[in-house]
């Protein structure tokens, strides 16, 4: 979003072949109101059918119960919170890139950040589905767990508890960044209204709009709601994630009580957004030719953060190990041998190659650069971290204090089916989002080029 | 007014309404006012009512009844030939709970597994149901009929037999000896799979007449056991366990404990709770007690087969203790070992003084039972049996191989069978007939020294069941056909005079009949004949293979008890499955890993089993447990472990030797509840020996010496009124799943089924580790019982989102079932892994009549709930709604007893008020053995553990 009243140098890797206003809306634009590509209707079949599949899943989950699954005692919780905690980290990426990087006024945010923020609704409505489902009740679950006046029962939940922490900060979050990328959207949804030729495009469209007209009083609304909803969403990058983890710091169960977490999953978590940007980001400007506007800067500096964060990521790992043998608690130096060199050795050291190895790559800037390495990397990544939250619930779970109820968790395929289709709904909702929303936001990318275009005419 | 017809719609000048005129427009001021008045004098008419009829109820309710409180009764179960009194709790006129007979001298409160388990027995779905004739349905008039023609015919019955379980009853006794009188050339054979005829022999070998030894652990301070699992499956009766824990508890290190020796091949509860236990194969046990008599100057020192420098030691380290304690020794003898080690135990323990004091002996009536069956295998085989008579007991499975009982009894005419189950006998059979359940009958039994206690019924028959007593009084025409008829006039016989009627109602009552007991009897050993049958026991080589009783399903009878099925080993922690056990060196040879299966062959037969390495087995031995691979079974036994009867012989119904194993390339999936054997360093179990102890007082401290135990918030005060507390002293417990038994009766625990164990989600409350320590091929083991710890700051509560889970003011962890919305934070924030979640609908095939088994004093849980131990809530709550009903306002300790103290064989486990510094909990948790366990993470449990202590020998240490 840029500031007219500061003139800015435009950074040229940021936007190719100098286009104007019209350029840009015609581009973007052109997607939503032209045909999709073929291969989009193959892709949202698939995803469709995962979709349903974890519809169907989901209601043998909950007419059968828990035990369709492989959980049990003593690992209660296996890939229903592990895919919880995924979904929401892969969630953060778009929450930073929208909301901090506006903070921190960097300009390349502004031909991805809608992207980022579409994946980061998505995703939480992903991650929303596991703490209902995964309660043995969720049909009591689902108003229990909210502070809604209960006359029968006349009780509050239990505030201790980080579970409900979460209903709290997950709904946060949802709430805002649906807010925040809908106060986004208004302007390039007023450009749609206008540009729309049947009257049903017309309707639906200016209702969305909220009667955006463009006025300077509607830009001064609309930059200082921004503003505001960037500093709101900031402090939930940070927040949202550590409440997550607080799920398992505020526990005692060795390999989760320690403080370590709250920095180490927000790191993580915008470790593994940033790399399912990539993933997508990598797809789409490749079908629908927005390469001009996603160019490889915006590239290369995700695969930096993707970079740092790793090396927060690794560095909290070392640290881990290093605390357990430092504190001398055997529960604790136990756990973290256990994960490396027992049962679960083979998931420990997947994530570890994945999450600190792979990504060192990216000191090369052949790799930085090298679109394929990039796609592949990034999916790696995502692969590692969710084997890292599994490693963490699973194995931390799997052996804990008295060896007596020592048990090892076996998935089951409704397990299997249930992961498969929370990405079948990601990307169904993905591809809608592409198919009916303009994906790059055209109000601040023609903020960026304005200045430079201000010796280059009046094209509107 | 004037007269007008209302009709005529003409208005006439002055009428104010002419339209619609109304009704009483023709009526006077005076015909009103006559209306009124009758009106206001019949309104009165509407208090009126029908005539009065009265009705009484039927106020006919059970004396001393008040609905929703359960009766006790008094019975008692069989097992084995011994009986064991019993109270069972019944409610609403159905039997849901079983204990201990206080008052009994065998029971003393206690009862074991099996006993626990029964009442689900009542009310298998799968227990026949009506008589069966030639497979098709029939009744119990038609059999009659049948009878009155077929025995009437017989004269002497030459060719009639009857073949029954072990006949333990008196009333039982006295039928039979009245249709024997009927049939004179008719011949009786008792059989059961699990007997004691080589302890028969023996007593015959060492006495010349059949006796049995009574055990008084007690009074003992050396035991040595060979070969024996007194404590557990060998015992016979749950008094020795509670005289053997009695003499193994300690109140502080100025206390002395008895000293446990053990020789034997597989490890069983009795050898973890030894103090020295040397492994050897069954068949070398009598060579050890050769060397033993040596050793203890009864033989003459000859060639002495013990070369071995380690087991001369033990040896003679052995033969001085019990030398030492002379009197106050005891050498008990397994039931597997042969006679001449039983004769060679009597011989010993009479040549240490020990008989009259730690041994006592009483006349028996059993025979040997194997030959007597083999004999009728024979008259079957030849044809020479027409009728046969089967009253309970499964012979078509579980008789000896060799013997090919269900070949031949296809050659009897006619076979009448009678049994709970429609079991493989009762599928051969041409008539199958339904037999009463202890808990639905009048009986009577006796316990192991003779002392008689009568049956009496909880519940009708369900089925129109009879027992054998009646269905022998049927074909024998007895004066008396219904059971109640036989036993009252047994015992009121004598019992003569005015008094019979009070006494039968007291000995009801009681579940005692008092000088029932067989008097003891002295009997010297034969040293002669002793010594002869020992030195002609020649020691077998090559593999051998043990056959044991199974601690689920005993000899197979309780194969469709699905808590017995669930209920994890004490020692290999396998449920619904049997397995070859194999010390792990024997398995290293084989080449074979757990849930391998090999093929074992012996005598000309083979059987195949899925492989267990038990360790501290003895090496070139395998124990097969007996009692599963039933074929025709209920549906929830059908299917479980593998038949090793097959392999067992008349010749060699024990142990068989010269056995050759080969590997197969199959696998079986074998289920465990504990998949991890070590307590890897970490002070769960903390045991020191007696000297340590009395050295060091407090060493079960010392791994607690260095925590800090900081607590951000003030600690709730639990000061006032009744705070509830356990201690479990672990040199007590036994790991014989007694409570774990109780526990799943009295709060209505689901059984999960075998793939469901195998995936972890066992649902019992209370679960017994058991662990190992030291070298893998000969380590110790030690079991603690672990429930919810109940834990003051506990983790679980602060975790729960919805608060389901709370601490109430008396110090229980609170589990509120309808709250809770499954999302498994307080199972996961456990540390003790004491919660246990509905992961399915459990009781979603839970038949009607099963539900009949179910304790109306606890909520049954749906899925997707949470549930673990609440110290039998329902009982603290209904005893102190008792007290404060009689207006008492303490509550005396002992008054609430949970139901896994109750019936602990052992008194392991102790529950009372931990603020009432009189009670025995209190005591106990003063005493410096006395620990928590995971004490650094300050979750303050109100359970604690009694330190285990082991005595071992000075020169053996």
């Amino acid at each position: 979003m840029a500031d007219l009243a500061i003139a800015q140098e435009l950074n040229p890797a940021l936007v190719l072949g100098k286009p104007g206003y019209a350029d840009v809306t015609r581009k973007v634009a052109g997607i939503v109101e032209g045909r999709m590509p073929r291969v989009w209707y193959i892709a949202i079949a698939c995803t469709g059918t995962l979709t349903l599949a974890l519809a169907a899943m989901l209601a043998y989950l909950v007419t059968t119960g828990i035990g369709v699954w492989g959980n049990n005692s003593p690992v209660g919780w296996a890939w229903d919170i592990t895919n919880f905690v995924f979904w929401i980290g892969i969630g953060h990426a778009g929450t930073l890139i929208s909301a901090i990087l506006f903070l921190f006024r960097q300009r390349w945010r502004t031909s991805i950040n809608r992207f980022a923020e579409a994946m980061t609704l998505f995703a939480v409505a992903c991650a929303g589905i596991f703490p209902l489902f995964h309660t043995g009740r969720p049909w009591r679950a689902v108003y229990w767990l909210f502070p809604v006046p209960n006359p029968a029962l006349h009780i509050w939940q239990n505030f201790r508890s980080p579970l409900i922490w979460d209903v709290f900060a997950v709904s946060t979050y949802a709430t805002v960044s649906a807010l925040f990328w809908y106060t986004g959207l208004v302007p390039d949804l007023a450009t749609l209204r206008d540009r729309a030729k049947t009257r049903g495009r017309k309707i639906v469209l200016g209702l969305l709009s909220l009667g955006w007209r463009g006025s300077a009083r509607h830009w001064r609304h609309y930059e200082l709601a921004y503003l505001l909803l960037a500093g709101l969403s900031t402090p939930l990058v940070l927040s949202v994630h550590t409440i997550v983890s607080f799920d398992f710091a505020v526990s005692v169960i060795p390999g989760w009580h320690t403080t370590i977490f709250p920095p180490y999953f927000v790191a993580g978590a915008i470790f593994s957004g940033f790399a399912m940007v990539v993933t997508l980001m990598v797809i789409a400007r490749q079908v629908f030719n927005l390469k001009q506007f996603v160019t490889m800067k915006h590239l290369e500096n995700m695969n930096k953060v993707m970079l740092a964060t790793g090396l927060i990521v690794g560095f909290a790992y070392a640290t881990e190990f290093f605390i357990a043998w430092y504190s001398g608690n055997r529960y604790e130096r136990f756990v973290f041998l256990n994960r490396a060199f027992g049962p679960y050795w083979w998931a420990y050291w997947t994530m570890v190659c994945c999450n600190v190895f792979i990504p060192q790559l990216f000191w090369l800037k052949r790799v930085r650069t090298s679109v394929p390495a990039m796609f592949v990397i990034s999916i790696l990544i995502n692969v590692g971290m969710w084997f890292e939250r599994f490693v963490i619930i699973v194995t931390s779970l799997s052996r804990d204090y008295l060896p007596s109820s020592w048990g090892y968790f076996r998935p089951t395929p409704v397990d299997m089916l249930t992961l498969a289709g929370s990405f079948g709904l990601f990307l169904t909702l993905f591809l809608l989002f592409v198919r009916f929303l303009p994906m790059i936001s055209m109000t601040e990318v023609k903020g960026m080029i304005a200045a430079d275009s201000a010796h280059s005419g009046d094209r509107p | 007014m004037s007269e007008r017809n209302p009709c005529n719609p003409v208005s006439l000048p002055g009428d104010e309404f002419p339209e619609g005129a109304s009704v009483l427009d023709a009526t006077s001021r005076r015909t009103l006012l006559k209306l009124m008045g009758a009106s206001l004098g019949l309104a009165g008419l509407t208090a009126c009512s029908r005539p009065v009829e009265n009705i009484l109820p039927a106020a006919k309710g059970v004396e001393d009844q008040i609905p929703g409180n359960p009766l006790f009764y008094a019975t008692a179960m069989s097992l084995g030939g011994v009986a064991t009194g019993l109270l069972v709790e019944a409610h609403d006129g159905r039997p849901t709970k079983i204990e201990g007979n206080p008052d009994h001298p065998f029971s003393r409160g206690a009862a074991s597994a099996f006993h626990q388990a029964s009442v689900l027995g009542l009310y298998d779905p799968d227990r026949s149901r009506e008589v069966m004739h030639e497979g098709q349905p029939s009744a119990w008039d038609e059999f009659a009929a049948f009878a009155k023609g077929h025995f009437s015919a017989m004269a002497a019955g030459e060719r009639l037999r009857f073949l029954s379980q072990t006949v333990n009853s008196p009333s039982l006794e006295a039928v039979r000896a009245q249709a024997l009188n009927r049939f004179p050339q008719a011949k009786w054979i008792e059989y059961e799979p699990i007997s004691e005829d080589e302890a028969l022999a023996g007593a015959e070998l060492a006495f010349g007449r059949a006796v049995r030894p009574i055990y008084h652990f007690d009074k003992a301070d050396a035991i040595l056991s060979l070969d024996s699992d007194f404590l557990a499956l060998d015992s016979q009766t749950v008094g020795y366990t509670k005289d053997f824990a009695a003499r193994r508890r300690v109140a502080s290190e100025k206390d002395t404990m008895n000293r446990l020796y053990i020789v034997e091949s597989q490890f069983s509860v009795t050898g973890a709770m030894a103090d020295h236990r040397l492994r050897m194969r069954s068949g070398d046990v009598p060579e050890f007690v050769a060397d033993l008599a040596r050793e203890l100057g009864l033989l003459p020192a000859g060639l002495n087969v013990l070369n071995n420098d380690p087991r001369r030691r033990w040896l003679a380290a052995l033969a001085r203790d019990l030398k030492k304690n002379a009197g106050r020794s005891l050498v008990v003898a397994g039931p597997r070992q042969p006679a001449a080690v039983h004769a060679a135990a009597h011989w010993i323990n009479q040549a240490l003084g020990n008989a009259g004091k730690t041994v006592t002996y009483v006349e028996t009536p059993r025979r040997p039972q194997i030959a007597a069956l083999k004999e009728l295998a024979a008259e079957m085989a030849a044809g020479r049996v027409e009728t046969l008579v089967i009253l309970g007991g499964n012979p078509a499975y579980d008789a000896p191989a060799d013997l090919e009982f269900s070949r031949f009894v296809k050659k009897v005419a006619v076979t009448i069978h009678l049994g709970v189950e429609r079991n493989e006998t009762g599928v051969l059979a041409k008539w199958h007939l339904p037999e009463a359940h202890y808990l639905e009958c009048w009986g009577d039994a006796r316990a192991l020294d003779g002392t008689a206690s009568i049956q009496q019924p909880l519940i009708q028959p369900l089925y129109g069941g009879r027992t054998a007593v009646e269905t022998l009084a049927l074909i024998s025409g007895h004066k008396d056909q219904r059971a109640y008829d036989i036993v009252r006039n047994c015992w009121l016989a004598q019992w003569p005079g005015a008094h019979g009627e009070k006494t039968w109602r007291k000995c009801l009552h009681d579940g005692v009949i008092p000088l029932t007991a067989s008097p003891r009897v002295e009997a010297a050993p034969d040293a002669k004949r002793i010594a002869a049958a020992l030195a002609a026991r020649r020691t077998a080589t090559g593999i051998e293979v043990n056959f044991y009783p199974s601690a689920s399903t005993w000899d197979g009878r309780f194969a469709n008890n699905g808590w017995l099925q669930e209920a994890p080993d004490p020692m290999t922690k396998l449920t619904w499955d049997n397995a070859a056990l194999l010390s792990p060196a024997t398995a290293r040879q084989f080449g074979v890993a757990n849930g391998e299966v090999i093929s074992i062959a012996a005598g000309g037969r083979e059987i195949e089993m899925p492989v267990w390495i038990q360790p501290g087995h003895a090496d070139q031995s395998i124990s097969l447990a007996l009692g599963y691979g039933r074929t025709a079974c209920g549906h929830v036994g059908h299917g479980a472990g593998h038949d090793t009867y097959a392999l067992r012989t008349s010749a060699a119904p024990h142990v068989v030797a010269g056995a050759s194993v080969t590997r197969t390339d199959r696998t079986y999936k074998l289920a465990t509840t504990q998949e991890h054997h070590s307590m890897e360093g970490r002070p769960l179990v903390r045991e020191a020996s007696l000297d340590t102890y009395r050295k060091q007082p407090a060493f079960a401290h010392k791994p607690d010496e260095k925590t800090n135990l900081f607590q951000l918030f003030p600690r709730f005060s639990y000061d006032q009124g009744n705070q509830w507390g356990m201690a479990i002293d672990l040199n007590a417990c036994i790991g014989c799943n007694a409570c774990v038994l109780a526990c799943q009766a009295e709060n209505n625990i689901p059984i999960v089924g075998k793939e469901q164990v195998m995936r972890g989600r066992e649902m019992h409350w209370i679960r017994l580790d058991r662990y190992y320590g030291g070298p893998e091929e000969d380590p110790r083991a030690v079991t603690q019982p672990v429930a919810c710890q109940q834990c003051e700051n506990a983790p679980c509560e602060s975790v729960c989102p919805v608060a389901a889970t709370n601490h109430s003011p008396e110090g229980l962890n609170d589990m509120a079932y309808n709250r809770c919305v499954g999302t498994r934070y307080c199972a996961n924030n456990c540390p003790y892994k004491v919660r246990r979640f509905n992961f399915l609908d459990y009781h979603k095939d839970v038949q009607e009549v099963e539900k009949m088994a179910f304790n109306p004093d606890v909520t049954v849980r749906m899925r997707g709930v949470m549930e673990k131990c609440t110290y039998c809530v329902q009982r603290i709550q209904e005893k102190k709604i008792q007290a404060q009903a009689e207006g008492r306002r303490a509550l005396r300790d002992g008054k609430i007893l949970t139901a896994c103290q109750q019936t602990c064989p052992a008194d392991a486990i102790v529950f009372g008020n931990i603020n009432d510094p009189q009670s025995r909990v209190t005591q106990l948790k003063k005493q410096n053995r006395d620990y928590t366990i995971l004490t650094e993470l300050n979750t303050r449990p109100r359970t604690s553990y009694l330190a285990k202590l082991r005595n071992p020998n000075p020169e053996l240490a």
